[in-house]
C-alpha cells in the first residue's frame, strides 16, 4: 500500500437510503458504515443492480441520504455538489467543445478567476493529450475521450475522485493501457479514488483494498485486500495468491448469476 | 457544386419542356414561356428591385425577426416550467389550423394596408417551426450531462447557457430552416390580400391585367429571396456548430 498518513478521505457513518417507488421504498442501504483512507485506492464490485451506483449518487448528491451522514476530509457535509471529481460511465464530454474546453469545465463553473493555463498545459501533457487541446470529441479515440474525462475530474479540484466503470466501454488492449496509466496518475496526483467495476481482474490489479457487494440492502461490505506490492504490473496478477482470490471471487458471484 | 449538377440538369429539361408547351399553347397570359418571364423580368428590374423588392425585405425581416424573439421565448417557458408547457402546446397546435388565408382579410381590416397586416400573417406561419424545434432542441439535453453538471455544482443560470442552449442549437437551426423560406410565403401571401406595394402585390396586380408573364416575373425574384436566405441560414449554421460533422 503506498504510505498515507491516518487521514479519512471519505467516510459513512450508518447510511440509509431507499429509491421509492408508487407503492414501495426499495432499501439499497441499511444503517451502512465504510471509511477509505486519504490516497487509498478502493474498488467496489458487484452484480448489476447492487447498488454500487448508488454509493457513488450519494457521494456526489445526486441521491438525498434517508439516515446517516457523510464525511468528506473528516467533515460532515450535507450539500455535497461540487465537492468531489466524478467520473461516469460514459465520457459525457460535450460535442460541441474541444478537448480543453471540456477539460477546465469544472474550473469555469467555480469561476477560478484566472484559470491556471500554465498547470493546465502540463496537465493536458501529463495526460497524454498534448496536441490534442483543440480537438473536438468525436475526433479522438475511446481511450483519449476517457483520458479526457478523468482530466475534468481531476480539475475539479478535490482529492477524492470517483470513477463509474471507466474502462467498460474500451477494447480489451486499450483498456490493459488505460489501467496501468491510471495507476501511474493516481501515484502522480496522490489522489483518493473509489472504482466501480464489473471486472474481477481489473479491481485486482487496480486496488489496495476490494468492496464486494453480496447482498442488496446491504449494511457492510466484504473486504479483501489484495496482497500486491506497489508498483505491479499484469504479469503479477499471475501469482499465486492473487489467483486463488480471484477464483474465490468468481465462484462467489457464479452462485448468483 | 457537383452535388446540384443533377438538379441542374433536371430543372433544364423542365424548362425546355415549359418553353416549348407555351410555345404551342400559345396563350402568353395563361402560360407565359420561361422566356418570356426572363425578358419580363428584365424589363421590370428597376420597378421590382428598387420599388418592390424593399417593401417584401422589411415585411420578411420584422416577421422574422419578431417570430425569432417570440418563438425563442416560448421556447424557453415551456422549457423553464411543465405547467406553461401544457398550457401553450395545445394553443401552438390549435394556431396552425387557423386557414390563415381565410383570416387574412380580417387582418387588413385591422390593421389597413400598413406593414403589420402582412407581418402578422408572416409570423404566424414562421414562429410555430422555431418555437417547437428549439423546445424539442432544449428537451434533448443530455440527462447524463445535467447530472455531471449538477455534481460539479453548477448554478441554475450556468446549466442554462452552458449545457442546455449549445444542446438546443443544432434543432433551433433545423427550424430555422425550415421558418426562413417560409417567411418570404408568408410576406407574399399578406401583400397578395391587401398591399400598396411588394412583390406579391405586383404579383396580382398582372393578373388583373392578364399579364402571365408579369405575374411570374416577381414569384421568380421572391423564390430567389428565400433560395438566398436559406443558404444564408445554412452558412451560419457551419460556422456556429463547426463542431458537427457535415
Amino acid at each position: 500500500m503506498r504510505e498515507q498518513n491516518n487521514k479519512l478521505a471519505l467516510q459513512f457513518k450508518n447510511v440509509d437510503f431507499h429509491y421509492k417507488n408508487d407503492a414501495e421504498e426499495i432499501p439499497i442501504l441499511k444503517n451502512m458504515n465504510l471509511s477509505v483512507a486519504d490516497g487509498e485506492f478502493v474498488s467496489i464490485i458487484g452484480a448489476s443492480g447492487s447498488g454500487k451506483s448508488t454509493i457513488f449518487r450519494l457521494i456526489v448528491g445526486l441521491e438525498e441520504l434517508t439516515g446517516g451522514s457523510i464525511y468528506l476530509n473528516e467533515k460532515q457535509v450535507t450539500d455535497r455538489s461540487g465537492k468531489v471529481g466524478y467520473m461516469p460511465q460514459q465520457d459525457l464530454l460535450m460535442p460541441w467543445r474541444t478537448v480543453q474546453q471540456n477539460a477546465v469545465l469544472p474550473l469555469e463553473l467555480h469561476k477560478e478567476s484566472r484559470l491556471d493555463r500554465r498547470a493546465v498545459d502540463s496537465l493536458l501533457e501529463a495526460f497524454g493529450l498534448k496536441g490534442y487541446e483543440n480537438k473536438y470529441p468525436h475526433e479522438l479515440s475511446g481511450g483519449m475521450r476517457q483520458r479526457v474525462s478523468f482530466l475534468r475530474a481531476t480539475l475539479s479540484g478535490s482529492n477524492v475522485l470517483l470513477l463509474d466503470e471507466p474502462f467498460s466501454a474500451l477494447d480489451a488492449m486499450t483498456r490493459l493501457f488505460m489501467q496501468e496509466w491510471l495507476l501511474e496518475q493516481w501515484k502522480e496526483q496522490q489522489s483518493t479514488i473509489l472504482f466501480i467495476t464489473h471486472d474481477i481482474t481489473e479491481a485486482l490489479f487496480l486496488s489496495d483494498r476490494i468492496f464486494v457487494i453480496t447482498d442488496t440492502p446491504f449494511t457492510t461490505f466484504k473486504e479483501i485486500e489484495v496482497p500486491l506490492e506497489r508498483p505491479r504490473r499484469q504479469q503479477d496478477l499471475g501469482n499465486k495468491e492473487v489467483t486463488e482470490l480471484k477464483n474465490n471471487l468468481l465462484d462467489q458471484f457464479r452462485m448468483r448469476v | 457544386m457537383k452535388n446540384y449538377l443533377y438538379s441542374i440538369i433536371l430543372i433544364t429539361i423542365f424548362l425546355f419542356i415549359w418553353e416549348a408547351g407555351a410555345r404551342f399553347v400559345n396563350t402568353p397570359f395563361i402560360l407565359p414561356a420561361p422566356t418570356e418571364i426572363a425578358i419580363k423580368l428584365w424589363e421590370l428590374k428597376a420597378e421590382l428591385l428598387l420599388h418592390h423588392l424593399p417593401v417584401t425585405l422589411a415585411v420578411i425581416a420584422i416577421g422574422l425577426g419578431i417570430s425569432l424573439v417570440l418563438g425563442i421565448i416560448l421556447a424557453i417557458s415551456m422549457n423553464i416550467s411543465k405547467t406553461l408547457e401544457q398550457a401553450i402546446y395545445p394553443i401552438l397546435i390549435t394556431s396552425q389550423t387557423i386557414p390563415i388565408i381565410a383570416l387574412a382579410p380580417i387582418f387588413v381590416l385591422w390593421f389597413g394596408y400598413s406593414i403589420w397586416s402582412k407581418v402578422i400573417v408572416t409570423i404566424i406561419i414562421t414562429f410555430f417551426p422555431i418555437t417547437v424545434s428549439t423546445f424539442d432542441g432544449f428537451r434533448s439535453t443530455s440527462k447524463e450531462l445535467k447530472e455531471l453538471f449538477q455534481t460539479l455544482g453548477a448554478s441554475k443560470r450556468q446549466l442554462f447557457f452552458k449545457l442546455e442552449v449549445p444542446s438546443a442549437l443544432p434543432s433551433f437551426f433545423s427550424g430555422l430552416k425550415v421558418a426562413v423560406p417560409m417567411s418570404v410565403i408568408g410576406a407574399a401571401i399578406g401583400e397578395w390580400l391587401g398591399a400598396q406595394a411588394g412583390l406579391g402585390y405586383f404579383s396580382r396586380r398582372m393578373m388583373t391585367q392578364f399579364n402571365g408573364a408579369g405575374v411570374f416575373a416577381p414569384i421568380v425574384v421572391l423564390s430567389l429571396i428565400g433560395i438566398i436566405l436559406f443558404i444564408t441560414v445554412v452558412l451560419l449554421e457551419k460556422y456556429i456548430l463547426k463542431w458537427r460533422r457535415f
